[in-house]
């Protein structure tokens, strides 16, 4: 069977997988890393979005073996190791971005790499475009709009702080 | 999906061989047609060959005036490219409207290119522009390259090295996409060039990208909107299908190739 | 200790505690469940909308690698059929057909999808490659997708022995009356439409995973499920034959439901019961593919109403004529869908006083319908909202004064309806004017001149709405053939040291319940929501419980905990009297601390459970030690949310393409516990409401092909497709339960379509187009303008 090394949230694996393994299965079933899920089979949903080389891709439209040598960043190593939530994980928190939590994984990831990709800040119209590959059933992705723009902010150095939800 | 196995050549010439010693092992470079295919089964490949470990097939450079970008190259990478922007903007807005991000990311000019996917987006801007493709054997003109839906001119285990591109004067491009897919339901590419102006049209065909011959002559004459406006594509030629009929996919052609000329400017 | 923490009671928008773990990768959702010697299961399903079975071959399959069993229907000798929840009576008093509906296929398909044989392997991917080897000798028939052709003479027959495929063929209201009512009519109004079939398509696809305890004999069932108990009493009882106490059923985290999670399916039955053979647990996940041909479906209803008028534009009576689409088979609840939450709620907002309306439930070689958030009421409202402004275009009257000629005054509550209904409360003029007023309605022509001068067309659209929550009294679902009770279970288990863990019989899969539920445990026992631990899910730990759908997790599972919260602190005030030495009467309590009212004598809640649990000094005679308390709550009625929706859409008139320019949303949602999560909650109904008017629709050929069967053909919105939504809510509080609540979850849903659609319509009010089906994609749009300007050329 052939094998796959690659560093997963900062850790050196080296696993044997079939050939046909995604990558998503190898995190799901042998890492046990069950934060990445899996929502669609025509590459469409985005639960499974994963960084690789500090890329957003889909975890369930790569093989295993392809990510050889390669790092790959989880849901499960954005907070800091004292426990501290990333910017958008505290902003989806904050602004109320997530329902059922199943498409949150992929939708963070999405949204961090979104934000990477436009250092000087993002309009609601390029928020909305940038998560076309990330499908929520819950939230009408209003609030998912509103966070990624105050995560933004923080991430990049706009606002020292989050910028709270607004009050009822 | 079905067990295979799995190859990672380092050079064009060790992919070359293990693809012509086996018909049904099949290239991978982004995976982001192949590997969905895979997944429902619709293909039971013997042997993956990945092309990622083959260096030099990545990147973008400007040769003269062509642009030359490798087979492996991201969308991503295209639609960033310094040079792709100032030469070919609407090919860099093309490539950055390809499916999605995480698509973008991972899906290769040289793996769309070669699938020929009729509602993909690269075959029809090659067509516009002229450009010609390079394989580990010879150079085919786009026009000889793409044979029709998922058709080309590629012999069994030839692999696509390259895409060079001629710089146009100008050149634009608009779609609509299925509201489901996302992928194009009628784009239209158009571009006056070296080799004067051609307009391809990708998505609505019933016999995937193709050039438009009323169109390019209306626009050699008059490079307007106005003057693609009044064209009316045959419904006979187009696809239909739960999104839209064939009568709807023509209709929309023509509002794409006028839109297609105004982002040319 | 309870410390004393900023507000966190009932009205204040507390971030939610289960965020920690669903932002983090730690949620638990059925497929991230292992047990320890798990194998995989997978289903082989029908291609073929209609067939005969002659045989099935599985000797190659089980011959295959990892394969440890096949088997089908003919290895599931006394396992029962699937049983449905509800039972409809026809016009003249006879049951509705229920045919039987298999776990595993008996001798016939009936749908594409419908479960053939199960393999069970070490791998999924080995139980996929097995399940190719089965051979099943299939001698395929014509099959019938539509009611309209499925009641046709001659149709092909979904079942042997239910007669042109009929289910029932029922009624409500006041025939004589209605007919008499017309007869008067100055103006009739007729239309007809087809309410678009959707796919339910929650982001978790289903999930079950089957444990057999070869020790006890227990089973233990993980399933992606809105109510674990049910399921336990369905599948126990009725498919099974396992008694409640052999088996426990965990919903652990479910990612989302919107009804399609409601219903006992065949893959829970098949992973229990073979678990039981092959003495391992069993996984089955379902892939989208499956999930789009085995979920059950949403809506699919074709009707024709007839409004009709006096000469000042008041409604005088309303007709309604329904063909509601059942699928193969019979679905948990899906024969009350069409019934008692749809055609109850015809009167909507308005005094209509007579109304006659019947239903004729059709069987389809289709995968089964049933409830989809809202269930019925959206179905109604639809239909009632774009009849409101067909009628108002025919008389010539503006269509916001048209309903509120005919609203039901504030001080007419409470109000019977002539279906049934008494609503308790409502003020449907506040929450018309607020929307107005927010949706800047009097500015719009300015707006429709602006789009028009960038060659858009622009339009805006209404709805108020009503609909019903929180399903009950029990007697009273019973009488109308729910052969199940509607009440709720609560347990309030406060710990000596004072944190509290409640345990619900609702159960969350989205919508905040450990914060909301927490937070009445802080507004009314004064414990911070840190110390206050939701458990839901699991009938291990959750004495009973009906679930969450139809917006009842709040109006009928918050309102037991109230009523345990009482209990609680009735107890404690005999211990605090016995502390204080005061005459219990004197013991007053509010927010964590008793007192001997007009004195500084005080104990904390947390004092109270110490003795509770320490019983030294303590009237061991008169109390019982300890301190939790259960209460089962049965509602007395419904609940009526209620309100006004507006849509504002500007069309692409070269591709037809509507876009969503504004929303503004303003419900009568009862008293709010938390504004953020009622907020998140409507957003997310708008968008499904959205979908379903823009995006979204089943597609199935005339003999039952499934067409748009994945997300490459039935259209998802997503971010882009959507707009802002702005929210509001205007309060009037429910009079018949203790929290004033009505509920949150449906509204979205079921006031956004007919806006959407009014608000197209508008916009092509100059094509002459009176309407347009669901969903308006831009291929029907431009069809539409294209054939105005064919005729017009």
């Amino acid at each position: 069977m052939p094998q796959v090394s690659l560093t997963v949230n900062g850790t050196k694996h080296t696993v044997e997988v079939e050939a046909r393994t995604l990558l998503v299965e190898l995190l799901r079933e042998k890492l046990r890393l069950t934060g990445t899920h899996v929502g669609c089979d025509t590459s469409q949903c985005g639960a499974c979005v994963v960084h690789m080389g500090g890329d957003s891709i889909k975890s369930c439209t790569i093989l295993a073996v392809q990510c050889e040598g390669a790092s790959v960043t989880t849901i499960e190593g954005l907070a800091a190791a004292d426990g501290t939530l990333h910017p958008m994980q505290e902003a989806f928190r904050e602004y109320h971005a997530l329902q059922c939590g199943f498409c949150t994984p992929g939708m963070v990831m999405s949204a961090i790499d979104l934000v990477n990709k436009h250092p000087d800040g993002l309009s609601e119209k390029e928020i909305r475009e940038g998560l076309e590959g990330n499908l929520c059933r819950c939230t009408g992705y209003h609030n998912i709009v509103k966070a990624i723009a105050a995560a933004s902010d923080v991430m990049q150095g706009r606002t020292a702080e989050l910028t709270p939800a607004a009050a009822e | 999906m079905y067990d295979f196995e799995y190859h990672k050549p380092s050079s064009v010439a060790d992919a070359v061989k293990i693809l012509a010693a086996d018909p049904d092992a099949r290239a991978i470079s982004g995976g982001m047609t192949l590997l969905p295919a895979l997944k429902l089964r619709l293909n039971k490949p013997t042997a993956v060959v990945d092309l990622s470990g083959i260096a030099d097939l990545r990147g973008v450079k400007r040769d003269g005036n062509k642009i030359v970008i490798g087979a492996l190259t991201k969308h991503y990478e295209v639609a960033t490219s310094a040079e792709v922007k100032a030469a070919i903007p609407a090919l860099a807005a093309m490539a950055a409207s390809i499916g999605d991000t995480q698509v973008r990311n991972r899906g290769t000019m040289g793996g769309s290119v070669a699938n020929n996917d009729p509602s993909a987006d690269y075959p029809a801007a090659l067509l516009a522009l002229g450009a010609t493709i390079q394989t580990d054997r010879r150079t085919i003109s786009a026009d000889d390259f793409f044979q029709g839906m998922f058709a080309t001119a590629l012999e069994a285990g030839e692999l696509v090295t390259a895409i060079h591109i001629p710089v146009p004067e100008k050149a634009g491009y608009a779609k609509m996409r299925n509201p489901a897919s996302r992928y194009s339901m009628a784009g239209v590419f158009v571009a006056k060039g070296p080799a004067g102006v051609r307009v391809a049209v990708n998505g609505a065909g019933n016999n995937g990208s193709y050039r438009h011959a009323g169109m390019e002559a209306a626009l050699s004459a008059n490079w307007s909107a106005d003057a693609v406006a009044g064209i009316k594509v045959d419904p006979s030629d187009m696809n239909g299908d739960i999104h839209g009929s064939a009568e709807y996919r023509a209709h929309l052609v023509t509002v794409m190739a006028k839109r297609a000329v105004t982002n040319a400017g | 200790m309870n410390v004393v923490q900023p507000f966190e009671g009932i009205g204040a928008s507390v971030r939610r505690k289960e965020d920690f773990r669903f932002l983090q990768g730690r949620g638990m959702y059925t497929d991230d469940i292992n047990r320890p010697g798990q194998t995989h299961a997978f289903i082989l399903r029908s291609p073929h909308a209609h067939a005969t079975i002659n045989g099935i071959d599985t000797a190659a399959a089980k011959a295959m690698p990892g394969v440890l069993a096949v088997f089908t229907s003919a290895d599931m000798a006394g396992i029962g059929g699937l049983p449905c929840g509800w039972q409809i009576h026809n016009k003249d008093g006879s049951p509705m057909a229920e045919p039987k509906h298999p776990v595993l296929a008996e001798g016939k398909v009936r749908h594409v999808g419908d479960p053939v044989a199960v393999v069970v392997a070490e791998t999924r991917a080995q139980a996929r490659d097995a399940a190719e080897a089965i051979v099943v000798d299939y001698a395929p028939m014509p099959g019938v997708s539509t009611t309209e052709a499925a009641i046709a003479p001659g149709a092909p027959a979904v079942h042997d022995g239910v007669a042109g495929n009929l289910c029932y063929d029922w009624h409500i209201g006041d025939k004589a009356a209605t007919e008499a009512a017309f007869a008067k009519a100055h103006k009739v109004v007729k239309f007809s439409t087809t309410n678009n079939r959707l796919v339910p398509n929650a982001m978790e696809p289903r999930s079950a995973i089957g444990e057999f305890d070869t020790m006890s004999g227990d089973y233990t069932l993980y399933t992606t499920s809105q109510n674990p108990h049910v399921i336990r009493l369905l599948m126990g009882a009725f498919v099974l034959s396992i008694p409640e106490s052999k088996l426990r059923v965990v919903a652990p985290d479910v990612g989302g439901g919107f009804g399609s999670k409601i219903y006992h399916y065949a893959e829970e039955a098949i992973v229990t019961w073979a678990s039981a053979k092959v003495k391992r647990p069993i996984k089955w996940t379902a892939d989208r593919t499956e999930s789009f041909m085995s979920d059950a479906h949403g809506r699919d209803h074709v009707s024709t109403a007839e409004l009709a008028l006096d000469a000042e534009g008041k409604i005088l009576g309303l007709k309604v004529h329904t063909l509601a689409n059942m699928g193969a088979y019979l679905s948990t609840f899906a024969p009350c869908v069409p019934t008692y939450l749809y055609a109850t709620l015809l009167a909507g907002v308005y005094t209509t006083p007579v109304i006659y309306a019947e239903v004729k439930a059709v069987f389809t070689h289709t995968v089964p319908v049933d409830a989809y958030r809202g269930a019925g009421r959206p179905e109604a409202t639809y239909l009632l909202e774009r009849l409101m402004d067909v009628a108002a275009r025919e008389i010539g009257m503006d269509r916001v004064e048209f309903r509120k000629k005919n609203f039901i005054p504030v001080d007419a509550f409470p109000y019977q309806t002539p279906v049934a209904l008494q609503y308790d409360s409502g003020d449907y003029f506040s929450t018309l004017a607020e929307a107005l007023k927010t949706a800047d309605w009097a500015g719009f022509e300015a707006r429709r001149e602006a789009a028009k001068a960038k060659g858009k067309l622009r339009g805006i659209g209404i709805s108020t709405y009503l609909e019903a929550c929180g399903i009950a009294p029990s007697a009273v679902v019973g009488s109308l053939g729910a052969r199940a009770g509607l009440y709720e279970v609560g347990t309030i288990r406060v710990h000596p040291t004072g944190s509290v863990t409640v345990l619900t019989g609702t159960h969350s899969h989205g919508q905040g319940h450990e914060t909301t539920l927490a937070q009445l445990v802080a507004d009314k026992l004064g414990v911070p929501i840190a110390n206050v631990d939701i458990v839901h899910g699991d009938t291990a730990k959750v004495p009973f419980g009906m679930g969450t759908y139809g917006s009842r997790s709040l109006a009928v599972g918050g309102s037991a905990m109230d009523k345990a919260m009482d209990k609680i602190i009735a107890k404690g005030k005999r211990i605090a009297a016995h502390l204080m030495e005061a005459s219990v009467e004197d013991v007053e309590f509010e927010r964590g601390t008793f007192r001997v009212a007009g004195t500084d004598k005080t104990k904390s809640l947390t004092d109270i459970s110490l003795t509770a649990y320490v019983p030294h000094n303590y009237p061991i005679e008169e109390i019982e030690p300890g301190l939790e308390e259960t209460a089962f709550y049965d509602p007395k009625n419904f609940t009526y949310p209620g309100g006004c929706h507006i849509a504002e859409v500007e069309i692409d008139t070269e591709t037809g393409k509507v876009s969503m320019v504004n929303f503004t949303a303003v419900d009568d949602v009862g008293r709010v516990i938390n504004p953020m999560i009622v907020e998140g909650q409507v957003q997310g109904g708008v968008a499904q409401g959205i979908g379903q008017a823009l995006l979204e629709a089943a597609v199935y050929d005339a003999e039952g092909q499934l067409i748009s069967g994945s997300m490459m053909d039935y259209t998802m919105p997503r971010a882009d497709d959507l707009a802002p939504v702005s929210v509001a809510t205007h309060t009037t509080l429910c009079t018949h339960n203790p929290l004033g609540v009505k509920g949150c979850g449906e509204v979205g849903a079921i006031g956004s379509p007919p806006a959407v659609m009014n608000a197209v319509v508008d916009a092509l009010r100059d094509f002459g187009v009176n309407h347009v089906e669901m969903p308006a994609t831009p291929a029907k749009i431009w069809n539409i303008i294209h054939g105005h300007r064919l005729a017009a050329e």
